[in-house]
């Protein structure tokens, strides 16, 4: 017997998949898992079509509807009548290839990202893709786990494999312990405002340390959820036992002796002891203050209490000109500090942080609280399972007598594709994942945070810090009205 | 099933802005289309038009006459970050962009181009600014594209040679498609599958 190098967890899952790979020529990959949604699919069934080509594999394929929905009233027809047309294409094309459906009505609707774990279709060691960037989120499970064009969304529908370069790996190992108020958000914005938004490109992030191991599942999903933002395709977190509690018993999960199986074969993907990464960053996780986002994309942000960076402190002209027009469009001051600058609207909800513990965390700070005169909150849960478990707890009684509004399941302003979204020039303390220019509504500005430090600035009415609590209401003097 | 990539000579449009998102390049309004056409009119929309619909003043530089027809983009570094949406290069391709100039692409981005006839050409920082310093002081030059030379020719007979990975060179100059190579593969995967029973099986439970 040989003895083989140490490999890393992204080694061994990419060894099992390759089907085949030609000289020269990128592997032929198989796919475990094709989470397929409305926006990114039609196209993908069209080119199937064209071909007289059929889906595969329909019973490793599993689609929703999530990103062109409204969050109202269910009972209701659609009425953007290109958002209604898009979802009756997705259940058209759906029931036309066998794949099973969780859309509107379903009890198993919501986010893609959430619902995949949720059903427990989400498992280690697996090949998940899906038509959309934030697919990353999924490699909480010790999957490999990305985002794909509607071209992929073909071929995998059509052959349930895709072309693959193999990626590098880049270790980011958070040691120590969160402190009260800090959550896995603030690990996730920190990490990007130190490598850039450029920072992981062609490389797959495995995320280690005790602040890590020490994370809950939904907690390790959102910082997978944005390693993307970080320009990393995947972002990976070791199964251990945290993993096996979560999944033992879900839907999807295998049962019995299948179980005590596949907890054998998932015991061994952790990397190797010795294995190396292509890069490494150490993050110190006691230092970590609250992160909020000043700029126009993920990696312009700071600690809470951090002062918005100048331009003329930028040694590098471009990033001076980036810098510049950021500021130009949030319209901040160089120099002003970050607490206490006004909001509008607090939009709690998301694949990054519309998960049940994330509107524990919200309702936590709310209850016999009440958002500020003039802000507008909205709580929009994952999927509907969330928020029927919202409603058992009570939860949603605390959001509303709270003053906010308690939607239906969907990535609502998130993406803003379904009307839920700012007008132009409104501040927006938002729990998810893209602050750029127009993202949660033309002209609208996005301050990326976590949900605890959300729903502290929706009681306040500006940009506030969790950890004031309590007396968090103090904060509305501090500055906007 | 794409036109095969020949060799071409074009005009550039410079775009100076860093870690330009495909959000920019297609406003998440524009994806709720079902096909692929008419995704020019949303290239750059919100950096092109204002709410009435109208061209904003000065227009933007996609929108200047001389820039009408040119096929190549120079752009800042880190293009195309953020979302998957193929929604972007179709747009560009849709609007007459056959290559991009940049420093660096996010890596969706540059798949996705790669699979409609659009050529993300990575060039070093040197270049990138000698490149963007020739456009403003010849706004006119003409650049030639010879992919299979893996080469920019400049109007001063010098050559920015480029790499590309030689799977999707080959793909491009012939133009066909990955999805019509994964097909010649259907003995290969049915010996994997055989071999791999799937994990999961969807459909148990689902309505």
């Amino acid at each position: 017997m040989t003895v083989t190098a140490p490999r890393t967890i992204v080694d061994k899952i990419w060894a099992d998949h390759v089907v085949t790979q030609d000289p020269g020529a990128p592997a032929v990959l198989a796919v475990d898992l094709h989470l397929v949604h409305e926006v990114t699919s039609p196209q993908a069934f069209t080119g199937l079509r064209a071909r007289g080509l059929t889906v595969r594999r329909p019973g490793q394929t599993v689609a929703t509807a999530d990103h062109s929905i409204p969050t109202t009233d269910r009972s209701l027809p659609i009425l953007d009548e290109l958002a209604a047309a898009q979802v009756r294409q997705l259940e058209a094309n759906c029931a036309e290839f066998g794949i099973p459906l969780h859309g509107i009505g379903d009890p198993g609707q919501g986010i893609v990202h959430v619902i995949g774990p949720q059903l427990g279709l989400t498992q280690p060691g697996m090949t998940i893709v899906c038509g959309d960037s934030h697919t990353s989120t999924h490699g909480a499970f010790g999957a490999l786990a990305f985002g794909i064009g509607t071209s992929e969304v073909e071929m995998v529908l059509a052959t349930q494999t895709l072309l693959q370069r193999d990626p590098k790996t880049y270790e980011v190992r958070v040691d120590g312990r969160l402190t009260p108020g800090v959550s896995a958000k603030d690990i996730i914005l920190a990490l990007i405002s130190r490598i850039g938004i450029g920072g992981g490109t062609g490389h797959v992030f495995e995320y280690t340390g005790s602040a890590i191991r020490g994370l809950t599942m939904e907690q390790r999903m959102t910082v997978c959820n944005m390693s993307i933002e970080g320009g990393a395709r995947a972002g990976m977190i070791a199964p251990d036992d945290t993993t096996f509690q979560y999944l033992h018993g879900r839907p999807h999960a295998p049962a019995g002796a299948d179980w005590d199986a596949a907890v054998d074969r998932w015991r061994t993907l952790p990397t190797d002891e010795g294995a190396t990464y292509d890069k490494a960053i150490t993050i110190d996780a006691d230092a970590l203050e609250p992160m909020v986002t000043y700029g126009t994309n993920p990696g312009m942000g700071i600690p809470i209490t951090s002062r918005v960076p100048s331009p003329s402190d930028q040694a590098d002209p471009g990033q001076r000109r980036a810098l510049e027009r950021a500021l130009e469009y949030m319209d901040l001051e160089p120099g002003q500090p970050i607490l206490g600058q006004k909001v509008d609207v607090v939009f709690v909800g998301s694949c990054t942080n519309g998960r049940i513990s994330d509107l524990r965390l919200a309702a936590g700070v709310l209850k016999d609280r009440h958002v500020a005169d003039g802000v507008r909150l909205m709580v929009v849960p994952g999927s509907d399972e969330v928020k029927r478990e919202a409603e058992q707890e009570g939860l949603s009684d605390i959001f509303k007598a709270a003053g906010a509004e308690w939607r239906e399941a969907g990535c609502s302003m998130c993406i803003a594709m379904n009307g839920d979204q700012l007008s132009p020039g409104q501040y927006a303390v938002s729990t998810s994942n893209r602050n750029f220019e127009g993202r949660q509504g033309k002209g609208g500005r996005t301050f990326l945070a976590s949900p605890l430090t959300a729903a502290a600035s929706a009681i306040a009415g500006v940009v506030a810090d969790p950890r004031r609590l309590p007396g968090i209401e103090a904060m509305a003097a501090v500055g906007g009205r | 099933m794409t036109e095969p990539f020949t060799i071409f000579t074009s005009r550039a449009v410079p775009i100076p802005a860093e870690n330009v998102d495909t959000d920019q390049i297609v406003p998440a309004r524009y994806l709720k289309v079902t096909d692929k056409a008419g995704l020019a009119d949303a290239l750059f929309r919100d950096w092109r038009f204002e709410e009435d619909g109208s061209l904003k003043e000065p227009p933007f530089v996609l929108d200047r006459p001389e820039m009408a027809g040119r096929r190549i983009l120079l752009v800042g570094d880190n293009f195309g970050a953020g979302s998957s949406r193929e929604h972007a290069p179709w747009a560009l391709s849709s609007w007459g962009v056959r290559a991009i100039l940049s420093t660096s692409f996010a890596d969706i981005f540059r798949n996705n181009s790669l699979k409609n006839g659009v050529l993300p050409v990575v060039v070093d920082r040197a270049t990138h600014q000698r490149l963007f310093e020739l456009l403003e002081r010849e706004p006119d030059a003409e650049l030639t594209v010879d992919l299979a030379e893996q080469g920019i020719l400049l109007p001063d007979g010098s050559t920015i040679d480029f790499e590309i990975d030689q799977f999707a060179k080959r793909m491009l100059l012939a133009g066909t498609d990955e999805l019509g190579y994964l097909l010649s593969k259907e003995p290969e995967i049915e010996a994997w599958e055989a071999a791999h029973p799937p994990r999961i099986d969807s459909r148990v439970g689902a309505a």
